[in-house]
């Protein structure tokens, strides 16, 4: 590989502009193409304990080998980059970035249309601006994948979607198309401007009376089974919808107020659908009947604003929810003004420092947020097959004067911190 | 009638032991003090006694008082409570929509101290804060300055100077805040509009000032009394310090040419865009408070905001403190900003004089807190590590000498980490029910 790079260079230093041009093209796909080991003082893999000077071998865009320098040597031809850490790429459970961008103008906040209360149609795919500033920033931070979509403030907002932090398009980025359906209870669901729903009660109701017509699409589709002609009209709003009650999509509920958990859990179980708390200030007050209901809990930021129905989160839910069994992964969440986005790494270590154990928070961001996601057969992990998605630290990542000294998404090295 | 007489009881009996613990001197022993005012000291000796620092030093060369109350700290750290040169704890409010300029507006008439907010500043180890009314005008009122003491009133709280007065600054603004460019009514709708009304009541300040001047002290030649204008005297008079926000570097060099046209002291509040004009910053000696946000962007003159700010400021040679602007950055978390800013290069003495002595500067301060020095105010945090590591808890807070926050303390640590109950506005304290510990 390197006598071919030294070849191309050569050439370049010979010949016409033209020619050049094309050297370059040629050298960025031997570069891009390019095997990576990458070799760790401590590399945490989130599958099974931390491996004292590990070595990650990165082999077309996958990872081909893990284990102790000892076990694993590097083949000739890989590029090898060290740190003192090395961990997973990084994921973001909940955010709107990409839909919502840093100018925070009416033109590039697209996390929330409120013409409506309740608009399942609406998919995340045709908002997300993969060139959106803050995705390059959440990935400088080594955040390699984001549950991005629409956000809270509706009944029911739209549809999330789960991207990398790489590409120039939607379909560079995107892993996951249709991820859950995004729907907000308590303050954030009531409708603005005086539109109903204008109670909890009401929220509720109209939610109801929603899953009622997407299980009755459902059961007319069932019913006409391969005969078009006695299947309901196509109704983009109902087919999304029914991809809930059919329990192909979960329900992401944002929710703060542990009477309005409960009322979450009970419409989930009233149409048996998967829900997925999101938020959950008071989560810590309802955590029996969180757990008996088998639901996860993609905790609000830990340094969020307590105000509002979140007024009285704490800094030490995620472990509290995390000791009683339930599922959490940690979301940059939604921002309407400054900070635009969170960074899930440093919300993340707020939880190590209040409570959590090291490993504990930083499966917040990799293997739990991935299981959660239902991604976990990709990303969250080093383990050989899945995408080579890892972060370098010359430190321990949670600590404030660490650096991220390297991201690698897909195989490639894609960018680093800016010290 | 027993029951008020138990109360009564109670009362007397924390009363004797409050002017007890007030009046022998208290010892920390075996800490790493961060004085601020020069290098840290190894297994160091603090002695405060009545409110003030009495002595300072290696363990070696402090000889503690033998009536002193020992308590030893090894393994912990202590440096100097934490001072906030930008915040709006206490829920309160400046001026309102009908003028951009409001300079007889007082934000001590609005502020709320039983808000939870001055309970989480407690628990972050911040012991001064300058509260400021918002930035949505050219000029929103005037600031207060206050030491975060348990107290009863916005009254109890406030800084005095050698007269006797309480101590405050002004609170102005530039950049996009301030702009209502499609409403009716005297807000600017421009930069260059901004600088205009600015200038125009500043110069009939000069006119108000330049009578009083000419009276020579003839109530009769007085004009009427003017308490905007008072406002904007003092600070052309170098009495009161200009808090000024401002972002973007062409907005930084407005404030810093008004600054000077008046002849007012500015402080720079904010001050993103500073790594682009840091230079002139430093040369037009114009100290900045600069926030660390977690990203960029929100609103349009933050887009350039970085971690580097503070680090380019310190290059140039410009003056740097930190300040929360609680609520957008947590004062639980304000160490944070101080770590943050060195990760991107600031150094770590400077990052932690940022968070005191730099601050108590810009509040006219520096002679009273800031650092621990012998015959300052007994401000000081005690700390379970390294000022700058996310692991490091704020254990105890003092103002004066009283324990303030106790993160041993049940209710303290619900401000501390959040809760069910933890924004409800605090019980009124009865000072007294503490004793020197922080049991009630």
């Amino acid at each position: 590989m390197r006598r071919i790079e030294n070849v191309l260079r050569s050439l370049i230093e010979k010949h016409t502009t033209v020619v050049r041009v094309l050297i370059c093209l040629l050298l960025a796909s031997v570069a891009a193409q390019a095997q990576i080991a990458v070799r760790g003082e401590t590399v945490y893999t989130m599958a099974g304990v931390p491996i004292r000077d590990g070595v990650v071998l990165i082999r077309d865009g996958k990872i081909e080998r893990v284990g102790p320098a000892s076990q694993v040597a590097v083949p000739s031809g890989y590029k090898l980059l060290t740190a003192r850490v090395v961990t997973p790429g990084l994921i973001d459970a909940r955010s709107t970035v990409g839909l919502s961008g840093y100018l925070n103008q009416p033109h590039d906040q697209m996390q929330l249309d409120t013409s409506a209360p309740i608009q399942p149609e609406l998919r995340a795919i045709d908002a997300y601006d993969a060139r959106e500033f803050l995705v390059g920033y959440l990935r400088s931070f080594g955040i390699t994948a984001v549950h991005t979509g629409h956000g809270p403030g509706a009944l029911i907002s739209g549809q999330t979607m789960i991207v990398k932090t790489v590409g120039d398009t939607i379909d560079q980025a995107v892993i996951v198309p249709e991820a859950m359906i995004a729907a907000s209870l308590g303050q954030a669901g009531l409708g603005q401007g005086g539109k109903s729903p204008g109670t909890r009660s009401k929220e509720i109701a109209m939610l109801r009376a929603e899953l009622l017509k997407a299980q009755d699409y459902v059961a007319k589709q069932k019913a006409a089974g391969n005969d078009p002609s006695k299947a309901p009209s196509r109704d983009i709003r109902m087919e999304a919808l029914a991809r809930v009650i059919r329990g192909e999509l979960p329900l992401l509920v944002n929710v703060h107020r542990a009477h309005d958990i409960m009322s979450a859990l009970r419409v989930a179980k009233e149409f048996g659908i998967k829900i997925v708390l999101d938020g959950a200030a008071e989560a810590y007050l309802v955590m029996d009947q969180i757990k008996a209901a088998g639901v996860p809990v993609i905790i609000h930021p830990t340094m969020y604003r307590a105000a509002g129905d979140a007024e009285n989160l704490s800094m030490e839910t995620a472990a509290n929810l995390r000791r009683a069994g339930i599922p959490v992964a940690m979301q940059s969440g939604y921002e309407s003004y400054v900070p635009k986005t969170r960074v899930v790494l440093f919300e993340a270590a707020i939880a190590a420092a209040n409570g959590l154990s090291f490993e504990e928070a930083l499966a917040t961001i990799t293997i739990d947020a991935a299981r959660i996601l239902g991604i976990a057969n990709r990303v969250g992990s080093l383990e050989p097959g899945k995408d080579a998605d890892v972060v370098l630290f010359d430190g321990d990542p949670f600590e404030y004067t660490s650096h991220v000294t390297g991201v690698i998404i897909n195989g490639q090295l894609v960018s680093e911190e800016k010290k | 009638m027993i029951r008020h007489l138990i109360w009564l009881l109670a009362l007397a009996a924390c009363a004797a032991l409050g002017a007890r613990a007030q009046d022998r001197p208290q010892a920390f022993i075996g800490a790493q003090i961060i004085p601020i005012s020069g290098p840290p000291i190894e297994n160091g000796v603090l002695v405060v006694h009545r409110g003030k620092i009495v002595a300072v030093g290696p363990a070696s060369q402090v000889a503690i008082p033998p009536d002193a109350e020992r308590r030893d700290v090894a393994g912990k750290v202590i440096m100097p409570g934490l001072v906030d040169t930008h915040s709006h704890i206490g829920g309160g409010a400046g001026g309102d929509a009908s003028a951009p300029m409001q300079p007889d507006v007082r934000i001590l008439d609005s502020i709320n101290i039983r808000d939870t907010s001055l309970k989480r500043a407690q628990a972050g180890g911040i012991t001064t804060v300058n509260i400021m009314p918002g930035s949505g005008h050219l000029l929103s009122g005037q600031t207060v300055y206050v030491k975060l003491r348990n107290g009863n009133t916005i009254e109890d709280l406030l800084i005095r100077d050698a007269q006797g007065n309480y101590m405050w600054g002004i609170k102005m603004a530039n950049g996009t805040n301030s702009l209502r460019p499609n409403s009716p009514g005297p807000f600017p709708g421009t930069r260059a509009k901004s600088a205009a009304i600015v200038r125009d009541m500043f110069t009939k300040a000069v006119d108000y000032r330049d009578k009083i001047r000419r009276a020579g002290g003839d109530r009769s030649k007085l004009p009427p009394r003017d308490l905007g204008l008072e406002a904007l005297v003092e600070a052309m008079e170098g009495k009161r310090i200009v808090h000024f926000h401002t972002h973007r570097h062409d907005d930084i060099l407005t404030a810093i040419r008004l600054s000077k046209e008046f002849g007012f002291r500015a402080v720079l509040h904010h001050v993103s865009e500073g790594w682009r004009v840091a230079n002139e910053i430093a040369q037009a000696r114009v100290p900045c408070s600069i926030i660390v946000i977690d990203s960029p962007g929100g609103k349009l003159e933050a887009v350039n905001l970085i971690f580097q700010t503070g680090a380019a400021l310190e290059r140039a040679g410009a003056l740097v403190a930190f300040h929360t602007d609680d609520y957008i950055t947590d004062s639980r978390l304000f160490l944070r900003s101080a770590a943050l800013a060195v990760r991107a290069g600031m150094s770590r003495d400077n990052a932690l004089r940022a968070m005191t002595l730099a601050g108590a500067q810009m509040l006219d301060l520096q002679d009273r807190i800031g650092s621990l020095e012998r015959g300052k105010d007994a401000d000081f945090i005690i700390l379970s590590g390294d000022p700058l590591s996310v692991y490091t808890k704020v254990l105890e807070t003092y103002v004066e000498g009283v324990k303030v926050f106790d993160r041993n303390n049940p209710q303290d640590r619900l401000y501390a980490v959040g809760g069910y109950g933890a924004s409800r506005d605090q019980d009124v304290h009865i000072e007294c029910f503490e004793d020197g510990e922080g049991n009630k």
